[in-house]
Protein backbone atom coordinates (compact mmCIF):
# COMPACT_ATOMS: atom_id res chain seq x y z
CA UNK A 1 0.00 0.00 0.00
CA UNK A 2 2.68 2.51 1.09
CA UNK A 3 6.22 2.10 -0.18
CA UNK A 4 9.00 4.39 0.96
CA UNK A 5 12.16 3.88 -1.02
CA UNK A 6 15.57 5.18 0.10
CA UNK A 7 14.37 8.68 0.95
CA UNK A 8 16.73 11.44 1.97
CA UNK A 9 15.63 14.68 3.59
CA UNK A 10 16.68 17.13 6.28
CA UNK A 11 16.53 20.60 7.66
CA UNK A 12 18.69 23.09 5.79
CA UNK A 13 22.22 21.73 5.65
CA UNK A 14 21.46 18.98 8.21
CA UNK A 15 20.70 15.65 6.53
CA UNK A 16 18.44 13.63 8.82
CA UNK A 17 17.15 10.84 6.57
CA UNK A 18 19.89 8.94 4.77
CA UNK A 19 18.24 6.43 2.50
CA UNK A 20 15.38 5.43 4.77
CA UNK A 21 12.97 2.86 3.36
CA UNK A 22 10.02 0.75 4.50
CA UNK A 23 6.74 -0.57 3.23
CA UNK A 24 3.39 -1.35 4.81
CA UNK A 25 0.55 -3.38 3.32
CA UNK A 26 -3.23 -3.35 3.57
CA UNK A 27 -4.37 -4.07 7.13
CA UNK A 28 -0.83 -4.15 8.45
CA UNK A 29 0.65 -2.22 11.37
CA UNK A 30 4.30 -1.27 10.99
CA UNK A 31 5.98 0.27 13.97
CA UNK A 32 8.91 2.63 13.44
CA UNK A 33 11.00 2.78 16.55
CA UNK A 34 14.42 3.95 17.60
CA UNK A 35 16.18 6.42 19.82
CA UNK A 36 15.39 10.13 19.95
CA UNK A 37 16.81 11.94 16.93
CA UNK A 38 16.95 8.79 14.81
CA UNK A 39 14.67 10.34 12.18
CA UNK A 40 11.26 8.75 12.88
CA UNK A 41 9.21 11.96 13.01
CA UNK A 42 11.17 13.40 10.11
CA UNK A 43 10.36 10.27 8.11
CA UNK A 44 6.60 10.76 8.63
CA UNK A 45 6.85 14.47 7.73
CA UNK A 46 8.76 13.58 4.58
CA UNK A 47 6.18 10.95 3.60
CA UNK A 48 3.42 13.57 4.03
CA UNK A 49 5.29 15.93 1.70
CA UNK A 50 5.90 18.45 4.48
CA UNK A 51 9.64 18.14 3.98
CA UNK A 52 11.12 18.07 0.48
CA UNK A 53 12.99 14.90 -0.48
CA UNK A 54 16.47 15.23 -1.88
CA UNK A 55 16.45 11.59 -3.00
CA UNK A 56 14.21 8.54 -3.01
CA UNK A 57 10.54 8.05 -3.66
CA UNK A 58 7.23 7.54 -1.85
CA UNK A 59 4.46 5.51 -3.53
CA UNK A 60 0.90 5.06 -2.34
CA UNK A 61 -0.96 2.20 -4.01
CA UNK A 62 1.52 2.36 -6.87
CA UNK A 63 1.09 6.14 -7.39
CA UNK A 64 4.15 8.28 -6.79
CA UNK A 65 3.25 10.90 -4.19
CA UNK A 66 6.69 12.36 -3.51
CA UNK A 67 7.08 15.63 -5.39
CA UNK A 68 3.38 16.43 -5.24
CA UNK A 69 2.35 19.67 -3.49
CA UNK A 70 1.92 18.78 0.19
CA UNK A 71 -1.79 19.71 0.25
CA UNK A 72 -2.56 17.10 -2.42
CA UNK A 73 -1.05 14.19 -0.50
CA UNK A 74 -3.86 13.70 2.07
CA UNK A 75 -6.47 13.72 -0.70
CA UNK A 76 -4.90 10.50 -1.98
CA UNK A 77 -5.76 8.79 1.28
CA UNK A 78 -2.81 9.47 3.57
CA UNK A 79 -3.87 10.44 7.09
CA UNK A 80 -1.53 11.94 9.66
CA UNK A 81 -1.66 12.27 13.44
CA UNK A 82 1.35 14.45 14.23
CA UNK A 83 3.46 14.30 17.34
CA UNK A 84 2.06 16.55 20.07
CA UNK A 85 -1.41 16.35 18.40
CA UNK A 86 -1.11 19.76 16.67
CA UNK A 87 -4.84 20.47 17.00
CA UNK A 88 -6.28 23.77 15.85
CA UNK A 89 -6.59 24.80 19.50
CA UNK A 90 -8.77 27.92 19.33
CA UNK A 91 -11.26 26.10 17.08
CA UNK A 92 -14.07 23.88 18.31
CA UNK A 93 -14.02 20.08 18.16
CA UNK A 94 -16.56 20.23 15.32
CA UNK A 95 -14.37 22.64 13.34
CA UNK A 96 -11.31 20.42 13.81
CA UNK A 97 -13.30 17.47 12.47
CA UNK A 98 -14.51 19.64 9.59
CA UNK A 99 -10.87 20.25 8.65
CA UNK A 100 -10.43 16.48 8.42
CA UNK A 101 -13.63 16.08 6.40
CA UNK A 102 -12.69 18.70 3.83
CA UNK A 103 -9.38 16.88 3.29
CA UNK A 104 -11.29 13.88 1.90
CA UNK A 105 -11.71 15.68 -1.41
CA UNK A 106 -14.92 13.73 -2.14
CA UNK A 107 -13.32 10.28 -2.00
CA UNK A 108 -15.60 7.29 -1.44
CA UNK A 109 -16.68 5.07 0.24
CA UNK A 110 -18.74 6.56 3.08
CA UNK A 111 -19.49 10.11 2.06
CA UNK A 112 -19.11 13.09 4.28
CA UNK A 113 -21.71 12.39 6.96
CA UNK A 114 -20.82 8.71 6.98
CA UNK A 115 -17.16 9.48 7.51
CA UNK A 116 -17.95 11.83 10.39
CA UNK A 117 -20.30 9.32 12.03
CA UNK A 118 -17.72 6.54 11.61
CA UNK A 119 -14.97 8.66 13.18
CA UNK A 120 -17.18 9.72 16.09
CA UNK A 121 -18.38 6.16 16.68
CA UNK A 122 -14.83 5.31 17.75
CA UNK A 123 -14.71 8.21 20.20
CA UNK A 124 -18.28 8.77 21.51
CA UNK A 125 -16.99 11.20 24.12
CA UNK A 126 -16.15 13.70 21.37
CA UNK A 127 -19.80 13.79 20.33
CA UNK A 128 -20.58 15.50 23.66
CA UNK A 129 -17.81 18.04 23.14
CA UNK A 130 -18.48 19.18 19.57
CA UNK A 131 -18.98 22.83 20.53
CA UNK A 132 -16.02 22.97 22.92
CA UNK A 133 -12.69 24.60 22.08
CA UNK A 134 -10.09 21.95 21.28
CA UNK A 135 -7.47 23.46 23.58
CA UNK A 136 -9.80 23.09 26.57
CA UNK A 137 -10.04 19.29 26.21
CA UNK A 138 -8.06 16.94 28.47
CA UNK A 139 -4.86 15.44 27.07
CA UNK A 140 -6.58 12.13 26.29
CA UNK A 141 -9.52 13.82 24.61
CA UNK A 142 -7.14 15.91 22.55
CA UNK A 143 -5.43 12.75 21.33
CA UNK A 144 -8.84 11.25 20.50
CA UNK A 145 -9.67 14.36 18.50
CA UNK A 146 -6.32 14.27 16.69
CA UNK A 147 -7.01 10.68 15.61
CA UNK A 148 -10.69 11.32 14.81
CA UNK A 149 -9.69 14.32 12.67
CA UNK A 150 -7.37 12.10 10.65
CA UNK A 151 -10.01 9.35 10.40
CA UNK A 152 -12.51 11.86 8.97
CA UNK A 153 -10.55 11.78 5.72
CA UNK A 154 -11.00 7.98 5.59
CA UNK A 155 -7.33 7.21 5.11
CA UNK A 156 -6.00 4.18 3.29
CA UNK A 157 -2.78 4.65 5.24
CA UNK A 158 -2.60 6.31 8.65
CA UNK A 159 0.63 7.71 10.05
CA UNK A 160 0.59 8.00 13.85
CA UNK A 161 3.43 9.80 15.60
CA UNK A 162 3.71 8.76 19.26
CA UNK A 163 -0.04 8.78 19.91
CA UNK A 164 0.27 7.41 23.47
CA UNK A 165 2.83 9.96 24.67
CA UNK A 166 1.87 11.38 28.06
CA UNK A 167 -1.45 9.53 28.31
CA UNK A 168 -2.88 7.51 31.20
CA UNK A 169 -3.11 3.70 30.80
CA UNK A 170 -6.89 3.60 30.13
CA UNK A 171 -6.50 6.08 27.29
CA UNK A 172 -3.53 4.14 25.88
CA UNK A 173 -5.69 1.00 25.86
CA UNK A 174 -8.51 2.86 24.07
CA UNK A 175 -6.15 4.12 21.40
CA UNK A 176 -4.64 0.65 20.98
CA UNK A 177 -8.14 -0.73 20.39
CA UNK A 178 -8.82 1.92 17.76
CA UNK A 179 -5.57 1.10 15.97
CA UNK A 180 -6.44 -2.60 15.98
CA UNK A 181 -9.90 -1.76 14.66
CA UNK A 182 -8.35 0.16 11.78
CA UNK A 183 -6.19 -2.83 10.94
CA UNK A 184 -9.31 -5.01 10.82
CA UNK A 185 -10.86 -2.55 8.35
CA UNK A 186 -7.84 -2.89 6.08
CA UNK A 187 -6.20 0.44 6.88
CA UNK A 188 -2.41 0.31 6.74
CA UNK A 189 -0.91 1.92 9.85
CA UNK A 190 2.58 3.32 10.35
CA UNK A 191 3.09 3.89 14.05
CA UNK A 192 6.02 5.76 15.55
CA UNK A 193 6.35 4.47 19.08
CA UNK A 194 9.06 4.02 21.71
CA UNK A 195 7.14 2.24 24.46
CA UNK A 196 7.87 -1.47 24.34
CA UNK A 197 4.41 -2.64 25.59
CA UNK A 198 2.68 -0.43 23.05
CA UNK A 199 4.83 -1.79 20.25
CA UNK A 200 4.32 -5.43 21.15
CA UNK A 201 0.57 -5.05 21.70
CA UNK A 202 -0.30 -3.83 18.21
CA UNK A 203 2.54 -4.09 15.70
CA UNK A 204 2.85 -6.73 12.99
CA UNK A 205 6.39 -5.69 12.11
CA UNK A 206 8.88 -3.41 13.81
CA UNK A 207 11.40 -1.29 11.88
CA UNK A 208 14.38 -0.02 13.86
CA UNK A 209 15.45 3.44 12.73
CA UNK A 210 19.00 4.53 13.38
CA UNK A 211 20.99 7.38 11.88
CA UNK A 212 18.29 8.23 9.37
CA UNK A 213 17.83 4.77 7.89
CA UNK A 214 16.01 1.55 8.79
CA UNK A 215 18.67 -0.73 10.20
CA UNK A 216 16.49 -3.81 10.56
CA UNK A 217 12.86 -4.87 10.24
CA UNK A 218 11.68 -7.72 12.46
CA UNK A 219 8.33 -9.49 12.87
CA UNK A 220 6.68 -8.37 16.12
CA UNK A 221 5.96 -11.98 17.02
CA UNK A 222 9.68 -12.71 17.09
CA UNK A 223 10.27 -9.74 19.38
CA UNK A 224 7.33 -10.78 21.55
CA UNK A 225 8.98 -14.13 22.10
CA UNK A 226 12.14 -12.36 23.23
CA UNK A 227 11.38 -8.90 24.74
CA UNK A 228 15.02 -8.54 25.73
CA UNK A 229 15.89 -8.37 22.04
CA UNK A 230 13.61 -5.34 21.62
CA UNK A 231 14.99 -3.68 24.74
CA UNK A 232 18.51 -4.20 23.47
CA UNK A 233 17.63 -2.69 20.08
CA UNK A 234 16.09 0.37 21.77
CA UNK A 235 18.96 0.66 24.19
CA UNK A 236 16.70 0.61 27.28
CA UNK B 1 -19.74 77.02 20.03
CA UNK B 2 -20.09 75.55 23.53
CA UNK B 3 -17.98 72.64 24.72
CA UNK B 4 -20.78 70.05 24.45
CA UNK B 5 -21.70 70.58 20.77
CA UNK B 6 -18.00 70.93 19.98
CA UNK B 7 -17.39 67.53 21.58
CA UNK B 8 -20.21 65.98 19.53
CA UNK B 9 -18.55 67.27 16.34
CA UNK B 10 -15.23 65.82 17.48
CA UNK B 11 -16.86 62.46 18.21
CA UNK B 12 -18.46 62.38 14.75
CA UNK B 13 -15.08 63.08 13.13
CA UNK B 14 -13.56 60.41 15.37
CA UNK B 15 -16.23 57.88 14.40
CA UNK B 16 -15.58 58.46 10.68
CA UNK B 17 -11.85 58.07 11.20
CA UNK B 18 -12.42 54.96 13.36
CA UNK B 19 -14.56 53.40 10.63
CA UNK B 20 -11.97 53.97 7.90
CA UNK B 21 -9.13 52.93 10.18
CA UNK B 22 -10.94 49.75 11.23
CA UNK B 23 -11.32 48.67 7.60
CA UNK B 24 -7.74 49.51 6.77
CA UNK B 25 -6.19 47.97 9.90
CA UNK B 26 -8.36 44.81 9.66
CA UNK B 27 -6.75 44.11 6.30
CA UNK B 28 -3.26 44.62 7.72
CA UNK B 29 -4.06 42.48 10.78
CA UNK B 30 -5.55 39.70 8.65
CA UNK B 31 -2.46 39.54 6.44
CA UNK B 32 -0.13 39.48 9.42
CA UNK B 33 -2.28 36.99 11.34
CA UNK B 34 -2.62 34.43 8.57
CA UNK B 35 0.60 34.93 6.60
CA UNK B 36 2.96 36.42 9.21
CA UNK B 37 3.78 39.08 6.62
CA UNK B 38 4.30 42.69 7.71
CA UNK B 39 2.88 44.38 4.63
CA UNK B 40 4.59 47.75 4.32
CA UNK B 41 2.76 48.32 1.00
CA UNK B 42 -0.65 48.21 2.70
CA UNK B 43 -1.01 52.01 2.62
CA UNK B 44 -0.46 51.95 -1.16
CA UNK B 45 -3.44 49.62 -1.58
CA UNK B 46 -5.48 52.25 0.31
CA UNK B 47 -4.11 54.92 -2.06
CA UNK B 48 -4.81 52.72 -5.10
CA UNK B 49 -8.41 52.32 -3.91
CA UNK B 50 -8.85 56.09 -3.82
CA UNK B 51 -7.08 56.63 -7.18
CA UNK B 52 -9.03 53.81 -8.85
CA UNK B 53 -12.22 55.37 -7.49
CA UNK B 54 -11.26 58.63 -9.21
CA UNK B 55 -10.57 56.85 -12.53
CA UNK B 56 -13.83 54.88 -12.31
CA UNK B 57 -15.84 57.96 -11.33
CA UNK B 58 -14.25 59.99 -14.13
CA UNK B 59 -14.99 57.29 -16.68
CA UNK B 60 -18.53 56.48 -15.60
CA UNK B 61 -21.50 58.55 -16.69
CA UNK B 62 -24.89 58.68 -15.02
CA UNK B 63 -24.23 60.96 -12.07
CA UNK B 64 -22.16 60.78 -8.89
CA UNK B 65 -24.25 58.05 -7.22
CA UNK B 66 -23.78 55.56 -10.05
CA UNK B 67 -20.11 56.51 -10.48
CA UNK B 68 -19.46 56.07 -6.77
CA UNK B 69 -21.34 52.76 -6.62
CA UNK B 70 -19.24 51.50 -9.55
CA UNK B 71 -16.05 52.63 -7.77
CA UNK B 72 -17.15 50.89 -4.58
CA UNK B 73 -17.32 47.56 -6.44
CA UNK B 74 -14.51 47.92 -9.00
CA UNK B 75 -11.73 49.42 -6.86
CA UNK B 76 -11.58 46.75 -4.10
CA UNK B 77 -11.86 43.96 -6.67
CA UNK B 78 -9.16 45.42 -8.93
CA UNK B 79 -6.78 46.20 -6.06
CA UNK B 80 -7.46 42.81 -4.42
CA UNK B 81 -6.65 41.04 -7.69
CA UNK B 82 -3.47 43.08 -8.09
CA UNK B 83 -2.42 42.15 -4.56
CA UNK B 84 -3.12 38.45 -5.15
CA UNK B 85 -0.90 38.66 -8.25
CA UNK B 86 1.82 40.41 -6.24
CA UNK B 87 1.58 37.58 -3.70
CA UNK B 88 2.24 34.98 -6.39
CA UNK B 89 4.94 36.99 -8.19
CA UNK B 90 6.86 38.29 -5.18
CA UNK B 91 5.98 36.92 -1.73
CA UNK B 92 5.58 33.27 -2.75
CA UNK B 93 8.96 33.33 -4.47
CA UNK B 94 10.71 34.37 -1.29
CA UNK B 95 8.82 31.69 0.66
CA UNK B 96 7.08 34.28 2.88
CA UNK B 97 10.29 34.71 4.84
CA UNK B 98 9.44 37.37 7.48
CA UNK B 99 12.51 39.56 6.95
CA UNK B 100 12.58 39.35 3.15
CA UNK B 101 8.85 40.09 2.86
CA UNK B 102 9.39 43.40 4.67
CA UNK B 103 12.01 44.40 2.11
CA UNK B 104 9.86 43.08 -0.75
CA UNK B 105 6.78 45.02 0.35
CA UNK B 106 8.88 48.19 0.71
CA UNK B 107 9.85 47.65 -2.94
CA UNK B 108 6.20 47.08 -3.82
CA UNK B 109 5.32 50.32 -2.03
CA UNK B 110 7.67 52.35 -4.23
CA UNK B 111 6.62 50.57 -7.43
CA UNK B 112 2.92 51.26 -6.77
CA UNK B 113 3.56 54.83 -5.63
CA UNK B 114 5.74 55.78 -8.60
CA UNK B 115 3.49 53.99 -11.10
CA UNK B 116 0.58 56.05 -9.73
CA UNK B 117 2.62 59.25 -10.00
CA UNK B 118 3.39 58.44 -13.66
CA UNK B 119 -0.23 57.69 -14.57
CA UNK B 120 -2.39 59.70 -12.16
CA UNK B 121 0.00 62.64 -11.71
CA UNK B 122 1.00 64.63 -8.63
CA UNK B 123 -2.28 66.52 -8.20
CA UNK B 124 -4.88 65.76 -5.56
CA UNK B 125 -8.20 64.97 -7.22
CA UNK B 126 -11.65 64.86 -5.66
CA UNK B 127 -14.45 62.38 -6.18
CA UNK B 128 -17.94 63.74 -5.73
CA UNK B 129 -19.86 62.02 -2.90
CA UNK B 130 -22.99 60.17 -4.01
CA UNK B 131 -25.06 62.18 -1.53
CA UNK B 132 -24.04 64.83 0.94
CA UNK B 133 -27.06 66.34 2.65
CA UNK B 134 -26.28 68.17 5.87
CA UNK B 135 -28.34 67.12 8.88
CA UNK B 136 -28.50 69.62 11.74
CA UNK B 137 -28.13 68.06 15.18
CA UNK B 138 -29.90 69.27 18.32
CA UNK B 139 -28.38 70.08 21.70
CA UNK B 140 -29.92 70.67 25.09
CA UNK B 141 -29.59 74.27 26.25
CA UNK B 142 -31.30 77.33 27.71
CA UNK B 143 -34.17 78.68 25.59
CA UNK B 144 -36.55 81.57 26.33
CA UNK B 145 -38.84 79.03 28.01
CA UNK B 146 -36.19 77.26 30.13
CA UNK B 147 -34.23 74.08 29.21
CA UNK B 148 -35.03 72.57 25.83
CA UNK B 149 -33.69 71.52 22.44
CA UNK B 150 -31.60 74.08 20.63
CA UNK B 151 -29.94 73.89 17.19
CA UNK B 152 -26.43 75.34 17.60
CA UNK B 153 -24.95 76.79 14.43
CA UNK B 154 -22.43 74.41 12.86
CA UNK B 155 -23.54 71.30 14.82
CA UNK B 156 -24.35 68.97 11.95
CA UNK B 157 -23.31 65.83 10.16
CA UNK B 158 -23.47 64.96 6.48
CA UNK B 159 -25.34 61.93 5.22
CA UNK B 160 -22.15 60.79 3.49
CA UNK B 161 -20.22 60.61 6.78
CA UNK B 162 -23.02 58.54 8.30
CA UNK B 163 -22.84 56.29 5.24
CA UNK B 164 -19.08 55.79 5.73
CA UNK B 165 -19.63 54.70 9.33
CA UNK B 166 -22.53 52.39 8.41
CA UNK B 167 -20.68 50.88 5.42
CA UNK B 168 -17.62 50.09 7.55
CA UNK B 169 -19.77 48.47 10.25
CA UNK B 170 -21.58 46.32 7.67
CA UNK B 171 -18.34 45.22 5.97
CA UNK B 172 -16.64 44.41 9.28
CA UNK B 173 -19.64 42.40 10.51
CA UNK B 174 -19.63 40.49 7.21
CA UNK B 175 -15.86 39.93 7.53
CA UNK B 176 -16.22 38.52 11.05
CA UNK B 177 -19.08 36.28 10.02
CA UNK B 178 -17.22 35.20 6.92
CA UNK B 179 -14.17 34.21 8.94
CA UNK B 180 -16.28 32.45 11.55
CA UNK B 181 -18.90 30.68 9.47
CA UNK B 182 -17.68 30.03 5.95
CA UNK B 183 -15.44 27.30 4.59
CA UNK B 184 -12.93 29.88 3.31
CA UNK B 185 -12.86 31.45 6.79
CA UNK B 186 -12.30 28.05 8.40
CA UNK B 187 -9.35 27.34 6.10
CA UNK B 188 -7.90 30.80 6.75
CA UNK B 189 -8.14 30.34 10.51
CA UNK B 190 -6.61 26.88 10.33
CA UNK B 191 -3.72 28.24 8.25
CA UNK B 192 -3.26 31.06 10.75
CA UNK B 193 -3.08 28.64 13.70
CA UNK B 194 -0.76 26.01 12.20
CA UNK B 195 0.42 26.24 8.60
CA UNK B 196 2.07 22.81 8.50
CA UNK B 197 -0.88 20.92 9.96
CA UNK B 198 -3.16 22.81 7.56
CA UNK B 199 -1.05 21.46 4.69
CA UNK B 200 -1.19 17.95 6.16
CA UNK B 201 -4.99 18.20 6.00
CA UNK B 202 -5.15 19.17 2.37
CA UNK B 203 -5.55 22.92 2.79
CA UNK B 204 -4.00 24.67 -0.23
CA UNK B 205 -2.03 27.13 1.86
CA UNK B 206 -0.67 28.94 -1.21
CA UNK B 207 -4.19 29.74 -2.38
CA UNK B 208 -5.25 30.73 1.14
CA UNK B 209 -2.32 33.16 1.24
CA UNK B 210 -3.26 34.69 -2.13
CA UNK B 211 -6.87 35.05 -0.98
CA UNK B 212 -5.80 36.61 2.32
CA UNK B 213 -3.40 39.08 0.70
CA UNK B 214 -6.07 40.01 -1.84
CA UNK B 215 -8.75 40.37 0.83
CA UNK B 216 -6.48 42.52 3.01
CA UNK B 217 -5.67 44.78 0.07
CA UNK B 218 -9.35 44.88 -0.94
CA UNK B 219 -10.29 46.10 2.55
CA UNK B 220 -7.66 48.85 2.34
CA UNK B 221 -8.91 49.81 -1.14
CA UNK B 222 -12.49 49.94 0.13
CA UNK B 223 -11.34 52.31 2.88
CA UNK B 224 -9.65 54.40 0.18
CA UNK B 225 -12.86 54.59 -1.88
CA UNK B 226 -14.90 55.60 1.16
CA UNK B 227 -12.42 58.30 2.14
CA UNK B 228 -11.85 59.89 -1.26
CA UNK B 229 -14.98 62.12 -1.25
CA UNK B 230 -13.78 63.48 2.11
CA UNK B 231 -10.06 64.06 1.49
CA UNK B 232 -9.26 63.65 -2.27
CA UNK B 233 -7.05 61.10 -3.99
CA UNK B 234 -3.28 61.71 -4.01
CA UNK B 235 -0.37 59.45 -4.80
CA UNK B 236 1.24 60.04 -1.38
CA UNK B 237 -1.88 59.52 0.73
CA UNK B 238 -0.89 55.99 1.75
CA UNK B 239 1.88 57.03 4.17
CA UNK B 240 -0.25 58.45 6.98
CA UNK B 241 -2.82 55.70 6.56
CA UNK B 242 -0.11 53.04 6.87
CA UNK B 243 1.32 54.65 10.02
CA UNK B 244 -2.09 54.82 11.71
CA UNK B 245 -2.87 51.26 10.65
CA UNK B 246 0.37 49.96 12.13
CA UNK B 247 -0.32 51.86 15.35
CA UNK B 248 -3.81 50.35 15.47
CA UNK B 249 -2.65 46.81 14.79
CA UNK B 250 0.14 47.02 17.38
CA UNK B 251 -2.18 48.43 20.04
CA UNK B 252 -4.88 45.89 19.19
CA UNK B 253 -2.53 42.92 19.24
CA UNK B 254 -0.82 41.57 16.13
CA UNK B 255 -3.14 39.31 14.19
CA UNK B 256 -6.14 39.82 16.49
CA UNK B 257 -9.12 41.12 14.55
CA UNK B 258 -11.21 41.92 17.64
CA UNK B 259 -8.32 43.81 19.24
CA UNK B 260 -7.70 45.68 16.01
CA UNK B 261 -11.30 46.88 15.87
CA UNK B 262 -11.18 48.03 19.52
CA UNK B 263 -7.89 49.84 18.87
CA UNK B 264 -9.31 51.48 15.72
CA UNK B 265 -12.13 52.99 17.78
CA UNK B 266 -9.66 54.10 20.47
CA UNK B 267 -7.22 55.69 18.00
CA UNK B 268 -9.92 57.12 15.73
CA UNK B 269 -11.84 58.71 18.58
CA UNK B 270 -8.77 60.14 20.32
CA UNK B 271 -7.46 61.44 16.99
CA UNK B 272 -10.85 63.04 16.23
CA UNK B 273 -11.14 64.67 19.64
CA UNK B 274 -7.54 65.89 19.88
CA UNK B 275 -7.60 67.17 16.27
CA UNK B 276 -10.78 69.17 16.84
CA UNK B 277 -9.81 70.62 20.24
CA UNK B 278 -6.07 70.99 19.75
CA UNK B 279 -4.29 70.07 16.51
CA UNK B 280 -3.91 67.09 14.16
CA UNK B 281 -0.16 67.06 14.85
CA UNK B 282 -0.78 66.65 18.57
CA UNK B 283 -3.18 63.79 17.77
CA UNK B 284 -0.40 62.00 15.86
CA UNK B 285 2.03 62.57 18.73
CA UNK B 286 -0.51 61.15 21.21
CA UNK B 287 -1.11 58.05 19.08
CA UNK B 288 2.63 57.45 18.69
CA UNK B 289 3.16 57.86 22.44
CA UNK B 290 0.33 55.42 23.09
CA UNK B 291 1.94 52.80 20.87
CA UNK B 292 5.26 53.34 22.66
CA UNK B 293 3.57 52.72 26.03
CA UNK B 294 1.86 49.61 24.67
CA UNK B 295 5.15 48.25 23.35
CA UNK B 296 6.82 48.82 26.72
CA UNK B 297 4.08 47.68 29.10
CA UNK B 298 1.90 45.30 27.05
CA UNK B 299 3.79 44.25 23.92
CA UNK B 300 1.13 41.67 22.97
CA UNK B 301 -1.40 44.51 22.56
CA UNK B 302 -4.89 44.89 24.00
CA UNK B 303 -6.16 41.41 23.13
CA UNK B 304 -3.12 39.51 21.91
CA UNK B 305 -1.91 36.44 23.77
CA UNK B 306 1.17 36.48 25.98
CA UNK B 307 4.41 37.16 24.08
CA UNK B 308 6.08 34.05 22.72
Amino acid sequence: MLEVEAIEAGYGPVRVLRGLGFSVGIGEILCLTGRNGAGKTTALRAVMGLLPLTAGQVRLGGTVVSGLPAHRVPRLGLGYVPQGRRLFGPMTVAENLEIGLQARGGRPPRGRQGALAHALARFPRLRERLGQRADTLSGGEQQMLAIARALCLEPRVLLLDEPTEGLQPSMIAAIRDVVKGLKDEGVAVVLVEQRIEAILSVADRVAFVEGGRVRETVAAAALGADPALLAARLGV
Amino acid sequence: MQFGPHLVLALIEGAVLSAVLALMASGLSLVFGVMRVVNVAHGEFFMLGAVTAWFVAAGTGGGPAIAFAAALVVAPLAVGTLAALADGLVLKRIAYDPERTIVATIGLLYILQQATLMTFGPAARPVEPPFNRRIALPWIGQTDEGWGLIWPWGLSVTTYKLFVIAAAVVVLVLLRRGLGRTRAGLLMRATQIDRETALAFGIPVGRVYALTFGLGAGLAALAGVLVVPLQQAHYLMGGDALLLSFITVIIGGLGSLGGTLAAAVLIGMSEGIISVFFSPTLAKIAATLLVAFVLVFRPQGLSGGPPR
